[in-house]
């Protein structure tokens, strides 16, 4: 089987409950069914999770390095929209 | 020892003998996978079969109580002594070998260790509890890639239908006891097996149904492993797997 015909999936892992699914890694498999074996095959040897989810990687829309500028930048000269702007009580210890 | 606790080692040694060949044979595919997610998946597997190997031989080597190790009963044994069915020694063959002889075992330990699990030897219970949780996931790996390659290109409909037909005869012993395996049945320790085939049938044809595959004609069928009476390819199979014991007596990791 020639793996260069077999479509990328990323895999994204629960490791426990409550928490999010986190990006592990991706891998190659013929449809999502075989991805999420391969997964657990891959990532899960060592109950690392409770719940897997496998996403092919063409189906991601990613944002580009040439959008950092319009996309990012105009909130740093705004530190007010940030959490970190604003002195709390000493009632409130954590935010 | 008593006979039926005699007949209770040949057993539990039985069993891991099944597992121990199996698992090596699938080890046999480690770094020559079809591709590198195979890979791993498929010694994932052989992993799980030599593991079950591994609690079985202790079990058997407690009972024995002569000193004697899951290692010594692994290594130090030639082929007579091995009671493995004979499908389980066949060489690997193409893939479609491997897994079309993985769904008749994996269907087959289904209905096998879901009755050991009820087992009155607490220690067959057990084994086949854990077993039946791997199992489940082997046969779900297996039923599909038949499905896949049965219903797939041209050349891999035929390789697996001639994977097939080869092994189909092979199946035969798995049902059929011996009187030992029998007295143990009826004492509720071990399995009747021949009580297993019509499940293991409907299931196969089922599977290879809709992987638009031919079921092969019952006309031929072979034997013996359970008598020590194996085929050529075990000796050769024992020979790579013992020989660091055989040259280096009681090394270890």
């Amino acid at each position: 089987m020639n793996q260069q015909s077999l479509p990328l999936f990323e895999i994204f892992i629960r490791s426990k409950r409550g928490l999010d699914h986190r990006h592990v890694g991706s891998l190659h498999a013929e449809d999502s069914e075989q991805a999420l074996e391969y997964a657990r095959d891959v990532y899960l040897r060592r109950s690392e999770g409770v719940s897997i989810w496998v996403v092919r990687s063409s189906d991601i829309t990613a944002s580009q390095e040439s959008d950092v500028a319009s996309f990012y930048d105009p909130m740093d000269d705004k530190p007010y929209r940030h959490a970190t702007h604003y002195k709390l009580p000493k009632e409130v210890d954590n935010m | 020892m008593e006979s039926n606790q005699q007949a209770l080692l040949d057993y539990y040694i039985a069993l891991g003998d099944d597992s121990l060949i199996l698992g090596h044979r699938l080890s046999e595919w480690c770094r020559n996978g079809p591709f590198l997610e195979e890979d791993l998946a498929l010694t994932n597997v052989a992993l799980d079969f030599i593991g079950r190997a591994r609690m079985f031989y202790s079990r058997a080597a407690e009972l024995e109580d002569k000193g004697r190790g899951e290692d010594d009963i692994a290594y130090l044994r030639d082929c007579r002594e091995y009671r493995n069915f004979l499908i389980n020694e066949l060489p690997v063959g193409d893939f479609a070998f491997t897994m079309a002889r993985q769904l008749m075992v994996d269907v087959y330990d289904m209905g096998f260790f879901a009755e050991l699990a009820q087992s009155k030897e607490p220690m067959l219970a057990a084994i086949a509890a854990k077993a039946i949780k791997e199992s489940r996931y082997h046969l779900r790996r297996s039923e599909e890639w038949i499905k896949r390659l049965g219903d797939g290109t041209e050349e891999s409909h035929e390789r697996v239908q001639s994977a097939f037909d080869l092994l189909w005869g092979y199946a035969a012993e798995m049902f059929e006891m011996s009187d030992d395996e029998q007295q143990l049945a009826d004492a509720g320790i071990a399995v009747k097996r021949s009580t297993l085939k019509q499940n293991w049938t409907s299931a196969m044809h089922r599977i290879m149904k809709q992987a638009t595959l031919d079921i092969p004609a019952d006309n031929w069928a072979i034997g013996g492993g359970r008598q020590g009476e194996h085929t050529e390819h075990l000796g050769y199979l024992l020979a790579e797997m013992q020989f660091l014991q055989r040259s280096y007596p009681g090394q270890q990791w």
